[in-house]
């Protein structure tokens, strides 16, 4: 236990099993970015996977539409000690986005219009971790929040949720991106408070 | 390791505004923080319930001090704490100081266009010390959005600084409440406004705008429209948790 601070009590909204250490749950959906949001038409959007060997798989908007969507109702923690209870999303699998990608690399980079990115193992991408979303509680996802697409990794710190998705790079080696350039964590595990390098 | 909690000595305290304080913190063996980075701070009850959040540190040292100041918000947890209860003597911990993105290094030689809304003056007030302190020549020059004049953070301060500094000007918008004279009349920022108060295109500034979400938001898309480009325009946005419980 840490220094107590006299008198001082809290919300005591603490008990809820689904908020991981150091985390307080909000109603609200802060948004954090570091410069202007992008604005991408849907008939501009594209997303690609790269592989190691330069190939590379892309999807239009409506060729990404589509592919089987899913429902998505998860929680999500952001590194500022937030944490939003329930929410729920529409958008595609990443492992059907991969279905036909060949690769040996472990590690990948998420790259956002706009220039932002964020590394990622392969593993946490796939076996029904991750999704490109599109829609947000029943509607298309606003611009502030990523719009049109974004993708969603709920295990780890939301950060790693890059908005306004691009594409997903393969590497073979762990390439930090833009937060964990700048202080942050390689990996992002709000379970394990991965939060800070 | 930033990851660490460490203690900090709560040296001093003094109110900054009618809901704000500004609270300086002694932390051992620290280095300093780079200009525009923030701590996290945990609180501790008594039964062990812990609350962290972040701030702004308005510092700029290189040393064992760490300055932050903190605005009360309505129905806040950890805040009005902080505000109200804290005292000088008492310890807190923190951890940090943290962040490599929203900072000013004075070995940039850019201009330097700062925009703060309210009490996202804090970590510009941090550049602006820095520059201040340092030999760095490039013009920093500062927008102010407050709601009334009484609403100013390290009012003095900025004051002496715009009379006193050739390196440093301050220009302020009032949204609800003017001060006497003042030739404009208090209102919501406009575009135009906005633009006729800050560094042109031309000199290509690094700017930095902080504030409320919806603020910063706005005036970086007013930004953005009227040719600074998206990649010298960095923002930090803070209260958005706010006002929902």
């Amino acid at each position: 236990m840490g220094i107590i601070s006299s008198g001082f009590r809290g919300r005591r909204q603490a008990g809820s099993p689904a908020l991981p250490p150091g985390q307080y749950e909000t109603a609200s959906f802060p948004v954090l970015t570091a410069g202007p949001a992008p604005d991408i038409p849907t008939e501009d959007w594209e997303f690609f996977i790269t592989t190691e060997e330069g190939r590379s798989h892309t999807w239009s908007w409506d060729a990404f539409m589509a592919l089987p969507q899913v429902d998505i109702g998860t929680d999500i923690h952001c590194v500022t000690s937030w944490s939003k209870l329930g929410t729920s999303w529409r958008g595609v699998s990443l492992d059907t986005l991969f279905e036909d990608v060949q690769t040996t690399s472990r590690f990948t980079t998420a790259h956002s219009y706009g220039g932002y990115t964020t590394n990622l193992p392969l593993r946490d991408l796939l076996d029904g971790k991750a999704w490109i979303a599109w829609e947000y509680d029943g509607k298309a996802l606003e611009r502030a929040h990523g719009g049109p697409a974004r993708l969603l990794v709920p295990h780890l710190y939301f950060w790693k949720s890059a908005k306004w998705i691009n594409g997903v790079e393969l590497t073979q080696e762990d390439i930090p991106g833009f937060w964990e350039s700048n202080g942050y964590h390689l990996h992002g595990d709000p379970w394990r408070e991965e939060r800070y390098s | 390791m930033s990851t660490l909690w460490h203690v900090a000595d709560v040296v001093s305290g003094h109110p900054e505004t009618e809901t704000s304080r500004t609270i300086g913190l002694r932390v051992n063996g620290l280095t300093g923080n780079l200009p525009g980075q923030h701590i996290d701070v945990r609180l501790t009850a008594d039964d062990g319930y812990t609350a962290v959040r972040s701030y702004s540190l308005a510092s700029a040292g290189m040393d064992e001090m760490l300055q932050i100041t903190v605005d009360e918000l309505a129905n806040g947890e950890v805040s009005p704490y902080l505000v109200r209860d804290l005292a000088v003597g008492d310890k807190l911990e923190i951890r940090g100081p943290v962040g490599g993105w929203f900072v000013w290094r004075p070995t940039n030689m850019n201009p330097v266009q700062l925009i703060a809304g309210g009490s996202g003056i804090v970590p510009l007030m941090s550049m602006i010390r820095a520059h201040e302190a340092s030999e760095n020549p490039s013009p920093f020059r500062l927008l102010y959005s407050l709601k009334s004049p009484e609403d100013g953070f390290y009012r003095q301060e900025l004051v002496s600084l715009s009379e006193e500094s050739p390196k440093l000007t301050v220009d302020y918008v009032y949204t609800r409440k003017a001060p006497p004279g003042w030739p404009a009349a208090p209102g919501r920022l406009t575009a135009e406004t906005l633009l006729a108060n800050i560094l042109p295109v031309d000199p290509a500034p690094d700017v930095f705008i902080c504030g409320q979400t919806l603020f910063v938001e706005t005036v970086a898309e007013w930004l953005v429209g009227a040719g600074y480009p998206a990649a010298s325009i960095r923002t930090e946005r803070f209260g958005g948790t706010g006002g929902t419980r």
